[in-house]
């Protein structure tokens, strides 16, 4: 039976059980260790009535400070946009080619502009514009739309062949897919095309005489393209749709068109300015 | 020890082999000595305290946008400043340098004269000493220490403790307060912590460094010694026979034995085992049982034991400095000889030389401009229209002096490159950059190379960036990539 005993050793009662002769101390928690505890219990309440705590019917016990995560995120993100409207408001102020000028400024819009790129337009773009198959890269000196800071504003405002009333439009004729050419013809000119590009025209060839006839309103006699049009240029290894003479007869058969929203209906004027900024920085602006 | 009062049962047990291996700690209550080392000792309170708390106020004129403040570290700007010395995050090896020279300057001294530095340095002697002063100031010396300590609870004990309590929490507070201010201008952060206008952070440090001194200087006092400190466990590797500890002197005290007056010195030790020494000991040893890893070496028992000499016209030094091999070559009947120059000291001396001088060294040659280039990844390369090829960098230049500086780059390894700087020149042989007093300027620049000039994949390259002042050269290498030929 349970027989409590004060050990000799300790002076701590014994818990009254034995096994085998062997007894347990009932040592009690030691004092720091309940103070602790109860300093956590006395802590609990405390916090149940300043911060959010206990659910109710409609909604949650607010807590006398008022606190909650959300307005503690707001507030973090509105100090953050107070530091960064002196910025901001001159940028907005300021047109693209002053906020190129200004190296305090181009700085920032460097910097913001990275950010927004990377965001928004990095996806078809790549980082850096290093550009991919149907998506041009913009750290080259090729523009299809043109490469000054206007024209680069330009076509981030509004776009490329979207429904935006500003947007930049035009599309080259289904050549092939609309028998406008046929099939040597076609085949023709892309030697043509290819000659052009390695700078050593084929003056003379069928292809030439194709060319002239189909192809030079629009791209040019020496065919260096013309940005008002979104016509590239195809007198040089840069291509957005390879260079090989099987894709250059397709483009001209049945023509793929790439299109790109107009961010003036997604972004702030100030992002917008960065964006082009940052673009025309990329390595080959004009 | 202090004689620790032990539960009768406990004795009992420890008689029959069957004693908790578990014995509580009793404070130690040290008695207050008067000597030579005492003195030495609250000297070198006052000259330590008087370092750490007054130095961050010195001043030290930097120029017009500079911290005006001798010693800071300033984590925010993330510089160090050192009187003449502005120090960069990444030249932090000079506080290695420094903290190495330190480590072997505590082996140097154990070696020579044991635990000097435990017994009359070390912020925990320090504090501890300020602390027991102040029980002293309020309660008294040793034995009404002890008497107050096993008084049961009342109004009196309960009001001593507490003044005892609150003194050292405005010294630890201070000690807090003072570790703070070599972080920030200590006048402006000073007169912002009493006020309530520092940051949580400032007060979280003096929170963590100020309960810190109040609970080790407080509480665990030579605890920290025995346990904790990990210098104190491995300074006996540096002793060997001929370092100078703290020893008693056995040929000549024993065998020790109590006086009573008129009593004659002849047939035994000079020892009368008045325990004075083992009272005054702060980690509460007696000395006379030999070295032992407890004793810090504070020399006060050297203090408590000359009184007694003194006192019955014994000479002194039966406690005293000296040597392992002194004492068996005196105990032997010959005359010992202290020995400084060993290969142990020799070895610890060269080191310090060693790492003193390449600090020194570095900071004669220490660079003033630093070049980083950070080749583009994303593009790795770009073919223009022309045909040539076009990779970008970042260029980090590190103007590290007060002054505006302008630097020419130039590029060199690739027959025809070009450089254009974003927001500067464009396709230039060379280009300017201007960088403001000590900051990283930061730079994107585009280097173009005829295809005809480069050797397939990867071509080497550098920049060479020339101060236009002083016309020192800065150079840094990269690669040139371009598409496989």
């Amino acid at each position: 039976m349970a027989t409590i005993e004060k050990d000799s050793v300790s002076g701590q009662n014994t818990t009254g059980h034995e096994w085998d002769g062997i007894k347990e101390l009932n040592t009690p928690l030691p004092k720091w260790w309940v103070y602790v505890f109860w300093a956590t219990v006395v802590w609990a309440v405390a916090y149940w009535f300043l911060y959010p705590s206990w659910p109710t019917v409609n909604g949650y016990l607010k807590g006398s400070l008022g606190y909650s995560s959300r307005g503690e995120l707001a507030n973090e993100l509105d100090i953050q946009k107070k530091a960064r409207s002196a910025w901001l408001s001159k940028i907005e102020a300021s047109d693209v080619a002053a906020i190129e000028q200004d190296k305090d400024l181009l700085r920032y819009a460097m910097a913001g502009g990275k950010i927004a790129f990377n965001e928004n337009c990095a996806a078809c773009h790549g980082v850096g514009g290093v550009g991919a198959y149907g998506f041009p890269t913009l750290a080259d000196d090729e523009w299809l739309w043109g490469g000054t800071l206007a024209d680069i504003e330009q076509t981030i405002k509004f776009g490329v062949r979207n429904t935006n009333k500003d947007s930049r439009q035009s599309e080259m004729p289904k050549f092939g897919a609309d028998g406008l050419l046929k099939d040597d013809q076609i085949s023709a000119v892309a030697d043509y095309v290819l000659s052009l590009a390695s700078k050593a025209p084929a003056k003379g060839s069928a292809g030439e005489t194709v060319f002239t006839e189909n192809c030079v309103v629009c791209h040019g006699e020496d065919g260096s393209g013309q940005a008002a049009l979104g016509a590239p240029a195809l007198n040089n290894q840069i291509w957005l749709y390879k260079g090989t003479k099987d894709a250059i007869v397709a483009q001209v058969t049945k023509p793929k068109h790439g299109n790109m929203p107009a961010w003036s209906e997604r972004l702030e004027p100030s992002t917008i300015k960065m964006l082009a900024v940052y673009v025309h920085n990329l390595g080959g602006g004009k | 020890m202090a004689s620790p009062k032990i539960d009768p049962t406990l004795k009992k047990a420890a008689a029959d082999g069957d004693a908790p291996l578990y014995a509580e700690t009793v404070m130690i209550h040290p008695r207050t000595v008067k000597g030579t080392f005492r003195t030495w000792k609250w000297a070198a309170v006052a000259v330590l305290l008087a370092v750490y708390h007054l130095s961050p106020f010195l001043r030290w004129d930097r120029g017009p946008g500079a911290p005006s403040q001798a010693i800071l570290v300033d984590m925010v700007g993330r510089r160090g400043y050192f009187f003449f010395l502005e120090i960069w995050p990444q030249e932090v090896y000079y506080l290695t340098g420094l903290l190495f020279i330190a480590a072997i300057a505590l082996f140097f001294m154990s070696s020579l004269a044991g635990r000097v530095w435990c017994g009359f340095f070390c912020f925990q002697t320090v504090y501890t000493d300020l602390f027991m002063l102040v029980e002293r100031l309020v309660v008294g010396d040793r034995a009404k220490r002890m008497a107050l300590d096993r008084a049961p609870w009342s109004a009196d004990k309960f009001g001593k403790k507490a003044v005892i309590n609150l003194v050292w929490l405005v010294i630890a507070a201070s000690c807090g307060v003072g570790f703070t201010l070599f972080f920030g201008d200590a006048p402006t952060m000073l007169t912002d912590i009493v006020t309530g206008n520092e940051s949580a952070a400032v007060y979280g440090a003096i929170g963590v460094v100020g309960g810190a001194c109040f609970l080790l200087a407080g509480y665990a006092r030579e605890q920290v010694c025995l346990y904790m400190c990990p210098y104190s466990r491995f300074q006996s590797a540096m002793f060997d026979e001929h370092s100078l500890i703290i020893g008693y002197e056995e040929w000549r005290g024993e065998p020790r034995k109590p006086v009573r007056k008129g009593d004659s010195f002849e047939n035994r030790g000079h020892c009368i085992d008045c325990r004075m020494c083992v009272t005054v000991c702060p980690t509460g040893i007696d000395i006379r049982d030999g070295i032992q890893m407890g004793c810090i070496g504070c020399a006060l028992c050297i203090d408590a034991c000359d009184a007694m000499m003194d006192k019955y016209k014994l000479p002194r030094g039966l406690i005293t400095w000296d040597s392992i091999a002194n004492q068996a070559a005196r105990a032997a009947g010959g005359k010992g000889n202290i020995r400084l120059v060993r290969p142990r000291t020799i070895i610890y001396v060269a080191l310090i030389t060693l790492v003193g001088g390449l600090i020194v060294f570095s900071l004669a040659s220490r660079k003033t401009t630093e070049l980083n280039v950070l080749h583009e990844r994303s593009p790795l390369y770009v073919q223009m229209s022309s045909g040539a090829i076009r990779n970008g960098y970042v260029l980090k230049v590190l103007n590290m002096v007060r002054q505006d500086r302008t630097f020419v780059l130039e590029v060199g390894g690739i027959d025809g490159a070009t450089l254009s700087v974003v927001g500067g020149e464009s396709n230039a042989r060379s280009a300017e950059l201007k960088v403001s007093p000590d900051v990283i300027g930061t730079y994107n620049v585009f280097v173009n190379a005829p295809l005809s000039a480069l050797q397939g994949k990867r071509t080497p390259l550098v920049f060479t960036l020339r101060e236009t002042s002083e016309g020192k050269v800065t150079r840094a290498e990269s690669l040139f990539a371009a598409p496989d030929k």
